[in-house]
């Protein structure tokens, strides 16, 4: 689009302060959606520059988690796995967590780490730790490739649950969008964050059923409180995601629908924060 | 539709001055402020806690479609805040712009440029960042790559290029860049001599071809050949708009470009650079007079006056010359003799004058700018103004002026030629 030559009425744009909340402007974002991609594609390529082993990583990351899982979980600590083999057991849960935590991660810093960017040019600011969370479905397609190997090696095939999937991964990164929007924005202000990301992101992956099953939990904590354990939105992810490729049962649909709220209440509440934050991001930031 | 293609009206800029140092809190200041809040209430500290400046303030002004309009001030003037609030970088907190067409804006080149991405990655990256089309961006890849020179280089990492090659790629891509408003900072205050005229060639390009541009610089004869109209901003205010010629004119002659004296006052004194107060810097002619043109083959004396409210251990205040381009001469410290350095380890609360004088034959003709900068070594940088003052050295009767031409070079030193005669061309005839 050269608009040299087609001053069209629509590139008018009016500055001024902004008072109350700020609107939601898809409209802006998709004008912007070639630098959401040419963004998504630096991540990627600055991701593995100068390491030796490049996108193995991807693989070895959640391989290697999952050795360790297996041998304290299920070896020392002995916890069922759902009768399905311990490795694909686990290893399906960490791709939907690393795809989570690598993305909130990336994220929450991404504002601070783009600060020279965010100081010297226009943009929706959203587009930045947006395009850090689609930056990690590359990662999470290639470990992706490993599990469908492991399917095959333990001769598990999928019913036709696998098609709620994509449901998953997308209620995996929305979780992602609204955690990373509250922890970007609020990095801006308190350097804080910072500290806060690993911390978080270990914490959360202690009470969300990756190395043992959702139902281990559910029958240990009265039933009133369940819905305590389910506001975790990967709780709903994990379980989703061993339906999806392994068969095995939700615990419920009610403790599902509690996740979905969650990670919807995640994401509207982020977005909001956000975009009443953005006007002073390069100020502040 | 209107025939205006930017149309400022009352437009302002207020920031929060914190008494604190850093501009981004931890929670535990949050934390902290919010339990001595009811201490702090019953001391009346509250209003203490942050000042608001105005950066910009009522400015109002408009740019036909197709004109190039300048913008001249000091530092902190508000040309920055106000090109900030057009490319939409940062909000402003009172009035209203309305831009009519896509706009460019160059608050510095190769914004977004990755050191690890390879030169052909990043004029894809920054090209998109500056909000060109991908397809625009691969339509222009040769003649981007071309204008920069760096073609041999283009699949390499930018960490591995020079500072000049890292300039010139992210310059080109700055350059292939067609908005119709173009919005351009003090970008081309970098790069060597041959490469700013490039870019200013390459802008007189863009302004030829009928596209709107604000320009901000410090460099007056950029400003002259590039622009018609221009706007002085001093302190955030619009004082003076004009055809740039009379612009320049007013802003060099009015004071506001310091000619001669520089006062602070107290609201551009940051609070961090207590105990440093500054009070004003001059530079005088042989007879004491404070002037803003001074002659070459005189000497001038330049002085800082200050005050220290406490002591300051390993003090020194000094400036540097640069030239009216921004390039530095030279540096140098009141404390720069072991003599006075001893003396004055520890500098004891009081009024202060530091003089220094240039000796005569030293500069050539041209405009100076001096800075100034007082810290402790290693500890603590308390003040510091890159373009404190600016004056004038005119080199009349200078060596060398029975030849009416400009000499190269920001020095004119008087130099003890001696000519020897080795062989006398009549002796070897005889």
């Amino acid at each position: 689009m050269s608009a040299v030559t087609n001053p069209a009425a629509s590139d008018t744009v009016i500055i001024k302060p902004q008072r109350g909340l700020a609107g939601f402007d898809l409209h802006e974002l998709w004008r912007f959606r070639e630098l959401i991609f040419f963004l998504t594609w630096r991540d990627i390529l600055v991701r593995y520059k100068q390491t030796l082993l490049g996108g193995t990583w991807a693989i070895l990351q959640p391989l290697l988690q999952m050795f360790v899982f297996n041998f304290i979980f299920g070896n020392i600590a002995g916890l069922s796995s759902a009768g399905i083999p311990r490795p694909i057991f686990t290893y399906a849960a960490l791709l939907p967590w690393n795809l989570f935590a690598n993305a909130v991660g990336d994220a929450g810093r991404s504002l601070v780490t783009n600060r020279n960017m965010i100081t010297k040019v226009y943009f929706p600011r959203l587009i930045i730790p947006l395009s850090d969370i689609l930056s990690g479905i590359l990662d999470f397609a290639i470990a992706f490739l490993i599990l469908v190997g492991m399917m095959f090696y333990y001769g598990i095939f999928p019913n036709e649950a696998i098609w709620t999937l994509p449901f998953y991964m997308l209620l995996s990164m929305v979780t992602a969008l609204g955690v990373g929007l509250w922890l970007s924005a609020l990095n801006v202000h308190y350097r804080d964050v910072k500290y806060i990301i690993p911390f978080l992101t270990q914490f959360w992956m202690l009470i969300t059923p990756i190395a043992y099953e959702a139902k281990e939990i559910y029958d240990r904590i009265p039933e009133g409180l369940h819905w305590l354990f389910a506001l975790n939105p990967m709780v709903g992810v994990i379980e989703g995601f061993r339906a999806a490729l392994l068969g095995t049962p939700i615990y419920s649909t009610d403790t599902l629908w509690i996740s979905i709220v969650t990670a919807i209440t995640l994401l509207v509440t982020g977005l909001i924060y956000f975009r009443n934050m953005e006007r002073t991001f390069a100020d502040t930031v | 539709m209107s025939n205006y293609a930017i149309e400022v009206r009352g437009l302002g800029k207020q920031y929060r001055l914190g008494g604190k140092s850093s501009n981004y809190r931890t929670l535990r200041d949050t934390i902290v402020d919010t339990v001595t809040f009811p201490v702090r209430l019953l001391k009346g500290e509250l209003r203490n806690r942050s000042e608001l400046i105005w950066a910009l303030r009522d400015v109002s002004f408009e740019v036909e479609r197709g004109k190039v309009l300048g913008v001249i001030g000091r530092n902190g003037a508000g040309k920055s805040t106000l090109l900030k609030i057009l490319s939409r970088v940062t909000e402003p907190s009172a009035g209203y712009a309305e831009i009519r067409g896509r706009v460019g804006s160059l608050l510095e080149v190769g914004t977004g440029f990755h050191p690890e991405l390879t030169g052909r990655e990043n004029i894809f990256l920054n090209g998109a960042v500056l909000g060109m089309k991908r397809r625009e961006i691969a339509g222009k890849f040769d003649e981007i790559v071309e204008f920069s020179g760096v073609a041999k280089f283009i699949d390499t990492a930018v960490k591995h290029y020079s500072s000049g090659m890292y300039l010139r790629l992210a310059f080109s891509v700055a350059a292939h860049l067609e908005p119709e408003i173009l919005v351009v900072d003090e970008v081309l205050a970098v790069g060597d001599a041959e490469f700013q005229r490039k870019c200013l060639g390459k802008m007189s390009d863009v302004a030829e071809a009928g596209r709107t541009v604000l320009f901000v610089s410090h460099n007056m004869s950029a400003i002259l050949r590039l622009t018609e109209e221009s706007i002085v901003l001093d302190r955030g205010q619009m004082v003076y708009r004009a055809p740039t010629r009379q612009a320049v004119d007013f802003y060099m002659s009015s004071g506001l470009s310091q000619s001669g004296e520089r006062v602070w006052s107290a609201e551009e004194i940051s609070a961090e650079a207590a105990p440093f107060k500054p009070i004003a810097m001059r530079v005088r002619d042989p007879q004491g007079k404070v002037a803003d043109t001074l002659q070459s083959r005189q000497p001038v004396e330049f002085e800082i006056e200050y005050e220290l409210s406490t002591p300051v251990q390993g003090l020194r205040v000094g400036v540097y010359l640069q030239t009216g381009r921004g390039e530095v001469i030279f540096t140098s410290f009141d404390t720069d003799e072991p003599e006075l350095y001893n003396k004055y380890a520890t500098r004891a609360p009081g009024h202060y004058v530091s003089r220094a004088v240039l000796p005569a034959n030293f500069l050539n003709e041209g405009q100076y700018v001096l800075g100034i900068n007082a810290s402790a070594f290693r500890v603590r940088r308390f003040f510091q103004d890159e373009r404190a003052l600016a004056f004038n050295v005119d080199s009349m009767g200078a060596p060398g002026t029975q030849w009416p031409e400009p000499r190269q070079g920001p020095v004119r030193p008087q130099l003890d030629w001696r000519i020897e005669v080795l062989e006398s061309a009549e002796k070897v005839r005889a």
